[in-house]
């Protein structure tokens, strides 16, 4: 029978495993930590009944070593964190980035700089997500605004993992992580499951890294009768080093830059309201979000012409269904819970085309509508 | 023995020649445990080999085995993963003392006390060979690396005491010298359900030899024979004759303890039985 009588209330976080489940995924390993710990504890529960694994590790970087290691074996391998833990996972981030190793690294984002409050929300993660594991990479990042949300997105980082041979990373926060929504379970059927692409050349011809362009090179797993070898050094078709080769080391690196950007319209995801003839734009993303609907709907409520750019993607960042409205509009009013980390990479995408301002708390407490509706409201008199 | 007894290891090996200096000691071990897989007779794509950073984890790029060589001191969390991933792969770890004592310490006791059923091979050659000569959890107190230029402070682990008090279920040692025991205890340790350590004693001569005025490869080699005491020999031996010799041989065996995927296999079925009730 389809599960459409099934209606959940969950938090964000059990959104998170359950939406692992519908994935898919058949590893998960973790290690505590406030506000994802309930992830780790839905699945240490759940996984079991599914016939997969759980495993709690002995921190962080051993947590993500060891999804990244179960995916080789064609695992769909999951682990969930935050602040601290994902600075423990930036090296091995790096290293899943470079030998093409899908897996998701939920960040249920809190708030830093270090310990920082553990279970206040926070958007402080955004520039940690993009840039926090060394060298230049792409990244791919998407960001829930609701339980429902939570739950889709889950299953579409597995699936955008398990396409483009890469980690991907979910930035919820501990809003969206801890708080309760009902939400209507999609039966299976109208769930999109992505299985990575596996090689259909025989071991004898398979090279693990052969592909150009935009092209996925397809993963064999461990134990399949493919025998091959890869490496954090930067490596040629072959998984070998080719560290004394400086026009292969370009090709390959500029590989998996063109992996990610020659893709971005498939991971590339923004919801736009009422920005046909809007003048003032909210770029919001995640809890903040949920403030910004309500500010847009008191805008137009009292006459202003104000929409709303909802970012599900936040990287590839989603600049050019950003760049089509800058001549409509009067200014992008940027709320973050940051101190302008979404605002900063608006600008570089901008290029002062249009004025950006910032609506901004650290405080760990939320931006509420009237706060981004001042705003609004001092952009339309400017 | 006769030269025809010696396992043709040559199926196992690509991409030669390797980058270690001359006198290293990290092929023997590499041949010793290619010399195991040839006596299992495993399958070659059913082995997977998770090889650390440093001279030693550089291995794993030599071999034509599935394998990889992820980051610093992690290799035994990778392999966690890979033995989780699919349990009826053979997985072996090969890395440095520095890698697995050091940065990857804590990674080293959870993997004993897990039991997960992963061999890790141990290169013990006192010090950090890849990034110069550096002093390892391993170099003896006094001893002179580019980073103790005054001598050893730091006390040092002894990976087979440590691996025993984590809960490894096969522990051993060998030397380079002993490339034959050597390969029989990898074997012995590949074959054993549990979590392996065999810890193979090597050299460095570039570095840590020449610090500390050890002599060349076969002075050090040498130094490797006179020390190693089997386990049986040392039986019979008083404490203070033991006292700077090296144990070797198999140094603890524990049969049917729980195997860490068996347990994980238990943990399913158990929720799967209350599940359906
Ligand atoms: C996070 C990190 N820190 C430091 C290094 C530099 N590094 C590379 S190999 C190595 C030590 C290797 O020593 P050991 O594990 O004993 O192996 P050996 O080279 O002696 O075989 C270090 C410190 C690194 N690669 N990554």
């Amino acid at each position: 029978m389809k599960r459409n009588d099934s209606i959940r209330v969950w938090t964000g976080n059990d959104a998170c495993a359950e939406g692992a489940i519908a994935a898919g995924v058949n590893f998960f390993a973790g290690y505590p930590i406030t506000p994802a710990s309930e992830i780790s504890e839905v699945l240490a529960r759940r996984l079991p009944e599914e016939g997969r694994t759980f495993v709690q590790m002995e921190d962080e970087i051993a947590s993500l070593s060891s999804v990244v290691g179960a995916s080789f074996t064609g695992m769909k391998a999951m682990t969930a964190t935050s602040g601290p833990g994902f600075s423990l996972m930036q090296e091995n981030l790096g290293f899943a980035i470079e030998a093409e190793i899908p897996c998701v690294i939920v960040d249920v984002q809190r708030v830093g700089p270090a310990s920082g409050v553990a279970t206040h929300p926070s958007q402080g993660d955004i520039m940690q997500a993009r840039w926090g594991t060394h060298g230049d990479h792409p990244i791919i990042a998407l960001a829930p605004y609701s339980v429902r949300e939570t739950y889709d997105l889950t299953i579409r980082a597995v699936n955008l993992a398990e396409k483009y041979r890469s980690p991907v990373l979910l930035l919820s926060d501990a809003v969206i992580g801890h708080m309760s929504e009902n939400m209507v379970v999609p039966a299976s059927d109208e769930i999109e499951i992505i299985n990575r692409t596996k090689p259909k050349v025989s071991p004898e011809e398979y090279k693990p890294y052969l592909a150009v362009g935009g092209e996925v090179p397809p993963m064999a797993s461990y134990g399949d009768g493919y025998i091959w070898h890869t490496t954090g050094i930067i490596h040629d078709e072959t998984g070998f080093p080719c560290t004394s080769n400086p026009n292969m080391i370009d090709f390959q690196v500029r590989r998996l830059h063109d992996k990610i950007a020659f893709n971005r319209d498939d991971i590339v995801t923004v919801d736009m309201r009422q920005m046909d003839d809007a003048e003032i734009a909210v770029v919001a993303m995640g809890s903040v979000a949920r403030s910004a609907v309500k500010a847009v709907k008191m805008a137009r409520d009292r006459g202003i012409k104000a929409g709303l750019i909802r970012l599900v993607t936040i990287w590839p960042f989603p600049d050019e269904e950003i760049i089509q409205y800058t001549s409509q509009l009067k200014a992008f009013v940027v709320p973050e819970l940051n101190l302008g980390q979404i605002q900063g990479q608006l600008r570089q995408t901008v290029e002062g085309r249009t004025k950006i301002v910032g609506v901004n708390r650290i405080d760990s407490k939320l931006i509420t509508p009237e706060q981004i509706l001042e705003s609004i409201q001092n952009e339309v008199k400017a | 023995m006769s030269a025809a007894k010696i396992p043709d290891i040559s199926k196992y090996l690509t991409r030669l020649p390797h980058i270690w200096c001359s006198g290293c000691g990290n092929g023997i071990v590499v041949g010793a445990m290619l010399r195991s897989l040839e006596k299992l007779n495993l399958e070659q794509s059913q082995v997977a080999v998770v090889s650390g950073i440093g001279c030693s984890g550089r291995a794993g790029t030599y071999l034509n085995l599935c394998g990889f060589q992820p980051t610093h001191g992690r290799a035994l969390a990778f392999a966690t993963g890979v033995k989780l991933g699919n349990p009826k792969l053979h997985v072996i770890v090969l890395a440095g003392d520095g890698d697995t004592l050091s940065i990857g310490g804590n990674h080293f006791i959870h993997a004993c006390r897990r039991n997960i059923d992963v061999t890790l091979v141990l290169f013990n050659n006192s010090s950090y060979g890849m990034t110069g000569g550096q002093h390892a959890p391993t170099t003896p107190e006094g001893y002179k690396t580019t980073t103790t230029p005054y001598g050893n402070i730091d006390g040092n682990f002894d990976a087979v005491d440590l691996a025993k008090s984590s809960g490894a279920t096969y522990i051993a040692r060998s030397t380079i010298y002993h490339a034959s025991q050597l390969s029989d205890l990898i074997a012995k340790g590949i074959s054993h359900k549990g979590f392996s350590v065999i810890e193979a004693m090597t050299i460095c001569p570039t570095q840590y030899g020449r610090m500390n005025k050890l002599g060349g490869a076969v002075e050090m080699m040498e130094t490797l024979r006179k020390d190693a005491v089997s386990a049986k020999k040392a039986a019979g031996m008083d404490t203070d004759a033991l006292k700077e010799k090296l144990l070797t041989g198999e140094l603890y065996v524990k049969e049917g303890a729980t195997e860490y995927t068996e347990a994980v296999q238990n943990v399913i079925a158990k929720a799967q039985k209350r599940r359906a009730q």
